[in-house]
């Protein structure tokens, strides 16, 4: 199917030739269909495939009193209700949540990317003994995640509070900190390829004129490398509001809980939960995200491809 | 200027010839100079706050005899002092800040990891052998029944309770649940009861009443010898001796239970043992050797739920990998012609499943999968009755349907860039030399792709070889194993058998968590070896 159709499709003219063969030819469904209209149905599949699921958060999220049961009859009701209930519900702090989850994922992007960056540039611009060893290690320690030491982590912290309430076990700091333990990790190596593609002629003729290292970083580096930071913050940023188990095993009390922690509490019986008050939690945890999501699209799909085809 | 010239040739590539002492000293004059004073008040105010925070770190360690700890935060603080205000050592200076974090947070952990593997420690383990007996000592108190009557007031220091005894003599002794009784200075007595001494604040009778459960539960050691049992009062106003069934024989080191004579002893297990086996818990945490690793692999119930939860981590892992791939690949062909119109749309609407925090989509999954209520089978299937996620069988198939829905766009963006970046005249000499499309395809493309997507694809197997948040929020690991005396599930991976192990239940077993995590690391670090040897993706650093 696929070979025969793509045979079709480069029949017409290799590359770019074709669309400008094609306004000379009647339309036929035939030879459209098998060259591009075959592909509609495929997207318009996948489309489905993609969305039904935010169709059905959607529509529950907008059912004023919906059990799940109650979610399975799309938009047949349509309030603002269960917003309004997540939102007020005393026995559910999502506000609460939402703020932890904003400051720590944000705080924890901006730390990373700051970490990360300060890596990256002196790998990317200094040569120094141990810079190839410094970065395998850091590839490598990379290579066990976090949430397996997740006991260790949390035993160190129990012990920290015990000595630093302030930045133990229970506190946002800490975990930030424990999520800072990633920031030398693959995002440096992301920043550091990114950062090789900027000429160091710039820095030399910055160096002529007189400014110092710190003040090339500042001032001159971080600019040219803006897309990436902006690629790593984000995906950083997206990671925290996601991280699960760390973040369960070290936020002990409800009002210090992280969305992914407080919402799957939620319902972590779906029958019995209020499921259109969830519904209503998740879409407005998500939408900030998507936002930012669509807004850098451009920069991400970047910051992919520039990996896939490094 | 030539100062500055001499600078640049410092940072230049590794082929330029090394600069002298002279040109160093040069360059870092220069840089110095160049840095401005905002750049050297900012730095000292940034090492200014660093120290303060040290040397208040150092003296809290100090206070709680911490020697270790405190060592190692004034050497590290040295370091750093000595790094930023060096006019070398410029990369350190970029590097400290990532690695102290990298250090503490992810190589210690790691060791640390190690290090409770080998111990026993988890519920009933948690502690030294001096806090296990006191604690059961102190769950074991019953009251003498001659014990005379002691006047007691409540008092409190900071956020401690304490009692404020006054002996049949007439002595004031004070005293808290750590710290046994002794003299109270400065005793003011209302009759023959002292009510109030130096340090301590006295409870009025409403606060005692307000505060009724915390009083009850105060046990005040009568002396160090926890064998001379404790004062505890049940009003607030009386007090009176308990001692404990236990009698704790340091000497020897066993426990003997009054009551029924049986003797305890410390038989190396990490918790008083009679000669039965039975165990006074809480124990202590004691070096237990290789015993949670040889548990985990010889002990049947523990051993058959490891095989299955590995073979299905690497059968999820790959599986997931293959179906993203492949359907992402497919997609990226399918929407990779310049002819289609509105593949930005396309696009757009097919990356939003990533773009939306994975918990929240498995957990709207875990809905919409729900065999009586949820909308595939209520909707979809028109009221089918199919246990998508509660057999085993069927929750493996839904838990890579969901984590293909997840992970498709993701290689679909991937392979769309991947193939964008094959020139377009590889195709067309092929063509002209008479390859078939397909030909073009499999022998041309798909290498060509598969160079560039390799290490992708082994990130993302490494991903989803720990990918908690699907099946946690999706199946929860379930359906549960009746047989393991773990509570580990058919649909779990080895890290959620980790979390289960070390959160969930009744028993919290840190240490054969550890193991599990250990037996993880090797696992992880021999495919990345072999992994790495095969991509050589390690060559492109220089």
């Amino acid at each position: 199917m696929d070979a025969s159709t793509r045979a079709h499709a480069s029949v017409g003219g290799p590359g770019g030739g074709a669309p400008l063969q094609l306004p000379k030819k009647p339309f036929n469904f035939g030879r459209w269909f098998s060259a591009t209209g075959w592909r509609h149905v495929v997207g318009v599949v996948m489309v489905v495939f993609a969305l039904f699921p935010i169709v059905f958060v959607v529509s529950s999220s907008l059912n004023p009193h919906g059990t799940l049961t109650g979610s399975n009859a799309l938009f047949s009701k349509i309030g603002l209700e269960s917003y309004v209930r997540i939102l007020t519900d005393p026995q559910v702090p999502f506000t609460t949540w939402f703020g932890n989850t904003l400051i720590i994922a944000g705080v924890t992007a901006v730390c990373t990317v700051f970490l990360g960056a300060l890596a990256a540039y002196s790998f990317s611009r200094m040569r120094f003994t141990g810079r190839r060893f410094g970065l395998i290690s850091i590839v490598v320690v990379q290579m066990f995640p976090q949430l397996l030491a997740v006991v260790a982590i949390f035993l160190l912290m129990s012990a920290v509070g015990d000595l630093f309430p302030a930045i133990g076990l229970n506190t946002h700091v800490g975990l930030i900190m424990v999520y800072l333990g990633g920031a030398l990790g693959v995002n440096t190596y992301l920043m550091y390829g990114f950062f090789n593609t900027v000429p160091a002629s710039i820095d030399e003729a910055a160096k002529i004129d007189g400014a110092g290292h710190a003040r090339i970083f500042f001032t001159i580096i971080l600019r040219l490398v803006a897309p990436i930071l902006a690629v790593v913050a984000l995906l950083s940023f997206i990671a925290s509001v996601n991280e699960f188990v760390v973040a369960s095993v070290l936020l002990v009390d409800t009002d210090k809980q992280t969305l992914a922690v407080g919402l799957t509490k939620l319902v972590s019986n779906p029958r019995y939960a209020d499921w259109s008050a969830f519904s209503a939690g998740a879409v407005m945890a998500a939408l900030p995200v998507v936002a930012l999501f669509l807004f850098l699209q451009k920069y991400i799909v970047g910051g992919l491809t520039a990996g896939a085809v490094k | 200027m030539s100062t500055a010239t001499d600078d640049v040739r410092e940072d230049a590539p590794p082929k330029a010839p090394k600069p002298t002492k002279q040109q160093r000293r040069a360059a870092s004059i220069a840089d110095q100079a160049s840095g401005g004073i905002k750049m050297l008040l900012i730095k000292i105010v940034a090492l200014g706050i660093v120290d303060a925070l040290a040397l208040f770190a150092v003296f809290v360690l100090i206070s709680h005899e911490q020697w270790l700890v405190t060592g190692v935060v004034v050497a590290v603080t040295a370091l750093v002092n000595w790094i930023y205000f060096s006019r070398r050592k410029l990369p350190a200076k970029y590097l400290t800040p990532g690695v102290i974090f990298l250090v503490v947070f992810q190589v210690f952990v790691l060791g640390y990891t190690a290090y409770i593997a080998f111990t026993n420690y988890g519920t009933g383990h948690n502690g030294t052998k001096e806090q296990a007996v006191s604690s059961l000592m102190a769950s074991s108190l019953e009251r003498v029944p001659d014990s005379p009557t002691y006047g007691v007031t409540v008092v409190e220091r900071g956020d401690e309770l304490g009692l404020l005894v006054t002996d049949p003599d007439g002595e004031a002794l004070v005293g808290t649940n750590e710290e046994p009784l002794h003299e109270a200075s400065g005793a003011q007595f209302d009759g023959d009861v002292a009510v109030s001494a130096d340090g301590w604040t006295s409870l009025k009778f409403a606060d005692v009443l307000a505060r009724t459960d915390e009083v009850t539960a105060l046990a005040v050691p009568y002396s160090d010898d926890p064998n001379d049992g404790a004062i505890r009062t049940p009003d607030g106003s009386k007090g009176y001796l308990y001692t404990s069934t236990l009698e704790y024989d340091a000497e020897a080191g066993t426990m003997t239970d009054l009551s029924t004579g049986t003797v305890y002893s410390d038989t190396g297990v990490g918790a008083f043992t009679a000669e039965d086996g039975t165990k006074l818990l809480p124990g202590w945490q004691i070096t237990v050797g290789f015993d949670n690793f040889v548990r985990a692999i010889t002990d049947t119930r523990l051993s058959g739920p490891l095989v299955y939860v590995t073979l299905w981590t690497f059968a999820f892992a790959l599986l997931s990998v293959a179906t993203t791939f492949f359907l992402g690949l497919f997609l990226a062909i399918v929407f990779n012609d310049m002819r289609m119109r509105g593949r930005k749309y396309y696009r757009t609407l097919m990356i939003l499943p990533y773009a939306i925090p994975s918990f929240l989509s498995a957990l709207v999954w875990a809905g919409m999968m729900n065999q009586s209520f949820g909308f595939i089978n209520q909707v979809l299937l028109g009221g089918a009755d199919i246990p998508w996620l509660t057999d085993p069988w069927l929750a493996k198939v839904s838990i890579l349907l969901v984590n293909l829905w997840l992970g498709f766009p993701y290689m679909f963006l991937v392979c769309m860039g991947a193939l964008q970046s094959i020139p377009e005249d590889i195709q067309e000499a092929a063509t002209v030399d008479g390859a078939k499309p397909w030909a073009v395809f499999r022998l041309i493309k798909l290498p060509l792709l598969l160079v560039t997507v390799a290490p992708l694809l082994i990130a993302s197997f490494a991903f989803n070889f720990n990918n908690f948040n699907t099946i946690y929020m999706l199946t929860d690991g379930g359906p549960r194993d009746a047989n393991a005396p773990i509570p580990v599930g058919f649909t779990d991976i080895l890290i959620t058998m980790v979390y289960k192990v070390a959160f969930t239940g009744q028993t919290r077993d840190y240490g054969l968590a550890s193991a599990y995590s250990i037996i993880i690391f090797i696992v992880v670090a021999v495919i990345s070896i072999i992994a790495f040897r095969r991509t050589k993706s390690l060559e492109e650093l220089n």
